[in-house]
């Protein structure tokens, strides 16, 4: 057999200069995710919630300003969920469509959900580093104030500002947002004091790294896998008390609306036979808190391979 | 006569202790790590620093960087006291003092890519390079330690140990200093591995006229390395030698105790080898033993190591001891027979 000595000879030097790519232990995670099935599936239903609630709008025949006076009155009897007459998930109490008024609960409630989740993982992040890295008397005085905040009810302050400066999403977000990122302050200032004393935070330092690239290039980075982790958990959590508050009436108003407030009316009216007003609603938010939940647990699989 | 790259004077080192179960108020007492070190490094120059755990050897590594608080001298070649600097000032310094640490993996941040990693001191201290000339940099540095340029998107994960220290190499070496601090380099990798480490830092050497402080607790690999060696026992300077003669004619009993512990990988002269048995443990660095600190374990103390701190006498081998000299036959038989 004749081998084209030149053309190998090229091609070997080729493939020794060609730069090799890493295996980063993000793409080592996102391996280990992808095989994980109840994960994967987690994923998928997250995904097709967030479609119905970005352009669920335009497969609706109702808009959810509408009042159908056809089924006005006669609810139980002409409002059930049926394809002819545009109500797929049927109307609710008012004649109002319910699959429209659905997307538009979805759309609220994960906006609060995740909105409440990057406040946290965000203020939570940077104040927890810096409180464990800077450390001594800094450190001190941020976690007390951290206890101090911890120690009050926060749905009574919640409740009390929504009170006291009326009902609002703005007002909902504030609320959530001040209360989300204790928890995660304290945890990543947990992993922080773990990190600190390893070696390549000693090695950074003593070439002179400044100590903001210093959290914010080591620290930051070997602590998002515990961060990713605890927000994707923390998302159902902020749903579940933005529906708290709106289920007592004191979440989002009229005519906006979010799941809390969808199950709140749903469950009212369960006694005249108009079951469909509870169950969709429900239903969207049982999976969507389900898949927060698989993708969640995931995610842990995946970014610590030894804790299992 | 040449100004000494490093000429440190009576380094101290001591952290505040709080004992378990003490009042708040009670003053915390402190623990002398490192207890009044001197010695001179010329450039060029590789000082070997041996003790064993405890001795206070990383703790020194560190107040010469910077990484504790010390007090004392240590007078840089351009008069500039390293000890006294704000960290401002010493950010001029810590492009010229670099450190190898001792657990190559851990040495390295996991999510940096190796060219990340190696770039870090320079993107810190020559921050008007451009990206493309940093990268040939990282690649030529790459190169001179032995790994291969196009590993240079791989994370710390994929190397051996070995390579792993070589990129700590590399990243001391980057940024052109003057000192490295070798702090135990080889300690956590295997024999084979060891050598080629060594070597390269020895080959990087010459080339390079650095100089070197290289921590170890393996005598062998000192005596290989070094051109003069630092013994130190509980933060104190025992004996300060050039190789040869610290080696073969050492002055100091603890120095002497310490070479008769090496195995000789030859069982025929192992087994009559004279071995000077040292009893008990390190003392205590919070409660030092008062006058010389190795008088309670040396086989030669007497009422006056008690007394006086022996000083570090002598010019080019510096022993500090009351009664220098070699341990006769009659002293190792009377060390062997007193019960432990």
């Amino acid at each position: 057999m004749v081998i084209e000595q030149d053309k190998m000879r090229s091609l070997a030097d080729t493939m020794a200069q060609a730069e090799v790519k890493g295996r980063s232990p993000w793409a080592d995670a996102r391996k280990r995710f992808v095989r994980n099935k109840a994960a994967m599936a987690g994923l998928v239903i997250l995904v097709l919630v967030t479609l119905f609630a970005a352009f669920g709008d335009y497969a609706a025949a109702w808009s959810n300003e509408e009042l159908d006076y056809n089924v006005m009155g006669q609810v139980r009897e002409l409002g059930a969920p049926s394809i002819a007459t545009g109500h797929y998930f049927g109307t609710d109490d008012l004649g109002r469509d319910l699959y429209a008024r659905t997307v538009q609960g979805t759309r609220i409630s994960l906006m609060v959900g995740i909105v409440g989740a990057a406040i946290a993982v965000i203020v939570g992040t940077l104040y927890g580093a810096t409180a464990g890295y800077v450390g001594g008397r800094t450190d001190q005085i941020m976690m007390r104030l951290v206890d101090i905040l911890m120690s009050i009810p926060y749905m009574f302050v919640l409740i009390l500002l929504l009170v006291v400066f009326g009902r609002s999403i703005g007002m909902l977000f504030l609320g959530i947002g001040l209360i989300s990122w204790l928890d995660m302050s304290r945890i990543v200032r947990g992993q922080t004091l773990t990190l600190k004393n390893r070696e390549f935070i000693e090695a950074a330092q003593a070439t002179g790294v400044s100590s903001w690239r210093i959290i914010m290039r080591h620290i930051v980075p070997n602590l998002l896998g515990v961060v990713a982790v605890y927000a994707t958990l923390l998302v159902p959590l902020m749903i579940l008390t933005e529906s708290f508050i709106s289920f007592l009436g004191l979440g989002v108003q009229e005519p906006l609306t979010s799941w809390g407030a969808l199950i709140s009316e749903g469950a009212a009216t369960m006694n005249y036979g108009t079951l469909w007003q509870l169950a969709f609603p429900l239903f969207f938010f049982c999976i969507t808190l389900f898949g927060f939940f698989f993708v969640g647990d995931g995610l842990r699989d995946a970014l610590d391979p030894k804790d299992r | 006569m040449s100004r000494p790259l490093l000429d440190v004077r009576d380094l101290r080192v001591s952290f505040p202790v709080r004992r378990a179960g003490a009042m708040p108020w009670t003053p915390p007492q402190d623990l002398h790590a490192v207890g009044g070190v001197d010695f001179t490094l010329k450039p060029g120059e590789t000082l070997g620093i041996v003790g064993e755990s405890g001795s206070g050897k990383s703790t020194l590594a560190r107040a010469l960087i910077g990484l504790v608080p010390a007090t004392g001298r240590a007078e840089w070649v351009d008069g500039a006291d390293l000890v006294d600097l704000s960290p401002r000032q010493m950010m001029k310094y810590r492009a010229d003092i670099q450190m190898v640490f001792q657990d190559p993996l851990a040495s390295l941040n996991p999510r940096m890519n190796v060219g990340q990693i190696i770039a870090e001191p320079l993107t810190t201290h020559r921050p008007g390079l451009s990206r493309s000339e940093v990268k040939a940099r990282v690649k030529e540095m790459m190169e001179r330690v032995g790994l291969l340029p196009n590993q240079i998107n791989r994370y710390p994960h994929e190397f051996s140990g070995g390579q792993c220290q070589r990129i700590g190499i590399a990243r001391a070496l980057i940024v052109a200093p003057k000192l490295i601090i070798c702090d135990e380099p080889v300690s956590a990798l295997d024999v084979s591995i060891q050598a080629q480490v060594i070597n390269l830092l020895i080959r990087l050497q010459k080339d390079l006229g650095l100089a070197l402080i290289f921590i170890a607790h393996d005598l062998s690999v000192v005596k290989h390395i070094s051109d003069r060696v630092l013994v130190m026992y509980l933060g104190k300077v025992m004996e300060i030698a050039p190789k040869d003669a610290l080696f073969n004619a050492s002055q100091h009993p603890y120095t002497q105790a310490l070479l008769s512990a090496v195995p000789i990988p030859d069982p025929a002269r192992e087994a009559d080898k004279a071995v000077v048995p040292l009893t008990g443990d390190l003392p205590s660095p919070m409660n030092p033993p008062s006058g010389c600190v190795f008088r309670t374990r040396c086989p030669r103390a007497q009422a006056l190591c008690a007394e006086a701190v022996p000083p570090l006498e002598g010019t080019d081998r510096r022993t500090a001891c009351h009664f220098p000299g070699p341990l006769t036959e009659a002293e190792i038989a009377a060390a062997r027979t007193e019960p432990a």
